[in-house]
């Protein structure tokens, strides 16, 4: 099968808040796909659907073949030790160092030896470039090295299917050019498959095989990056470019500013 | 329609209520339900032990010993006009042992470990940190909260009887060394008086309870907490007064069942 992830007709919903409608997705194994949107819009909601921490209210996700709302709690967990995620920021557990952090999921899944434990996770520290800060406690490190340490604790199993759910938000440029390189490199070494959730363009476009752009829980445009680029597309578009109004206006709905005033309304 | 409106409020605060002990007793077997998967690991339960055990004693020494000193002043007070005084020693250890020590102990514990437990769990949910177990298939209800529960449990009597012993110290500086009492009577009449099943044994089985109920609702309300700031220290501030008051009512209740001849 070329597809890891595939995601048909899926609705999911917070009581009467349609979140997500007729969402139809493929994740092709050996990619990385991007699915980007403005804030709000169920980008994450995707990420935690694929984990199966939500059900969806129709349709489905695969992952692998195995539909993940319909597996019981023995099943889900088998099926999320293939899977890493990277959380927003980081997630890191704040009463370990950073090998410890690396180390827990080998400690908790495996009955490795601790020397081939030590040996691991200076192995992944290393790819992230923080082998010499394993000693350091999560409060220690800046914001980009506590990603790139969540990205190795991600990848201490080597996972089939690796999220990244805003791995850019908050970061400077240079930190933002070496995760988004890493998330690729990761990608090609680990021979797994990459999702990454984002809002940023240009780290995404550089890195990602395929876009999804979503708006409104809808997907409104997909594609690979050049194509994105040169898009017709309204949305994409305005998103592309950063424009400040366009399908996605500047003004929450809602009654308009002269009837807020009361300007204009005679009786 | 008044009366309707207020009979539609009382029955859906009823009906609310009922459903939160529903869903706390829910999530309390659900704790059980994964501790012998957390058993077969002792090490993460004797470090929260340490956690909060070790770091509970000071203000449960500190206390222990004050409540026995005034415990001690009192009874002497009390029990003289009676020229009853020899009887200071069974009237302190009774105290102790029966009531203050577990009723005081679990406060304190409430207080001192119970807030810190729903204010690192709040925040470890807060930063994600649960979900983060979760998407690692690492049950944080078998790695965070069950360790910490049987902790709890395990360390309230400990902590309860030295609160206790130290009290019982506490009485014979004040009645025996400070006042004069005779240390023979104090003594003798408290070993003759203080029963093993009854009294000892009674009050251990009362902070094992109050260990299960402090410790749980802390947990309870860490978990349940929503991760921002103003709920976490609702939760915290829900721990102190639920637990508290769940004290005070199954400590009456365990009394008139134990000590009713």
């Amino acid at each position: 099968m070329s597809n890891l992830v595939e995601i048909r007709d899926l609705q999911f919903a917070y009581g009467e808040r349609v979140i997500l409608s007729d969402l139809n997705m493929d994740f092709p194994r050996g990619k990385v796909i991007a699915v980007m949107g403005g804030s709000g819009c169920g980008k994450t909601t995707v990420l935690r659907l694929i984990g199966g921490q939500i059900r969806p209210r129709k349709g489905g996700v695969s992952v692998g073949g195995e539909i993940v709302h319909t597996l019981d709690t023995a099943g889900l967990y088998r099926l999320r030790r293939k899977m890493g995620m990277l959380f927003q920021f980081g997630a890191l557990f704040t009463d370990l160092n950073v090998f410890d952090n690396v180390a827990f999921p080998l400690r908790e899944h495996t009955n490795l030896p601790e020397e081939l434990i030590r040996d691991l996770v200076l192995l992944k520290l290393n790819a992230v470039g923080l082998r010499n800060a394993h000693k350091l406690k999560p409060s220690e490190i800046s914001g980009g090295m506590a990603r790139r340490v969540a990205v190795a604790r991600a990848i201490a199993l080597d996972p089939e299917l690796i999220m990244y759910d805003e791995p850019f938000a908050g970061l400077d440029p240079i930190s933002m050019g070496v995760t988004a390189n890493l998330i690729r490199k990761l990608n090609d070494a680990l021979g797994s498959t990459s999702i990454l959730v984002s809002h940023d363009v240009q780290e995404c476009f550089a890195i990602a095989d395929y876009v999804y752009f979503m708006s409104a829980g809808k997907i409104v445009a997909r594609g690979t990056p050049a194509e994105m680029r040169v898009s017709q597309d309204p949305y994409v578009k305005q998103f592309v470019n950063a424009a400040p109004d366009g399908p996605v206006p500047f003004d929450y709905p809602g009654k308009s500013l002269d009837e807020d005033l009361g300007l204009g309304v005679c009786k | 329609m008044i009366v309707l409106n207020w009979l539609a409020l009382i029955g859906s605060y009823v009906r609310e209520s009922i459903e939160s002990v529903g869903f706390a007793m829910r999530s309390f077997f659900g704790v059980l339900a994964v501790s012998p998967g957390a058993m077969k690991r002792p090490g993460l339960i004797s470090e929260q032990i340490h956690f909060i055990g070790n770091y509970s004693l000071v203000i449960i020494t500190v206390s222990g010993l004050f409540v026995g000193m005034v415990l001690g002043l009192q009874g002497y007070i009390t029990l003289t006009p009676y020229g009853a005084e020899q009887k200071l020693g069974q009237v302190v250890a009774l105290a102790l042992v029966r009531e203050l020590g577990p009723v005081v102990t679990a406060l304190l514990f409430a207080g001192r470990a119970g807030t810190s437990l729903t204010a690192q769990i709040g925040l470890m949910k807060a930063g994600e940190q649960l979900s983060a177990m979760e998407m690692m298939a690492i049950n944080p209800i078998q790695r965070v909260l069950a360790p910490r529960f049987w902790a709890g449990v395990i360390a309230m009597p400990v902590l309860a009887t030295i609160f206790s012993a130290v009290g019982i110290l506490g009485g014979y500086l004040v009645g025996v060394q400070l006042i004069g009492v005779d240390e023979g009577a104090f003594w003798s009449q408290m070993q003759a008086n203080v029963d093993v099943r009854a009294d000892v044994l009674n009050g251990v089985i009362k902070s094992l309870v109050f260990g299960i109920a402090v410790t749980f609702t802390a947990l309870f309300q860490g978990y349940h907490a929503d991760p921002t700031p103003e709920d976490v220290s609702r939760a915290t501030t829900r721990t102190v007064v639920i637990a508290s008051l769940m004290v005070w009512g199954l400590d009456f209740v365990m009394t008139a069942i134990m000590f009713n001849k």
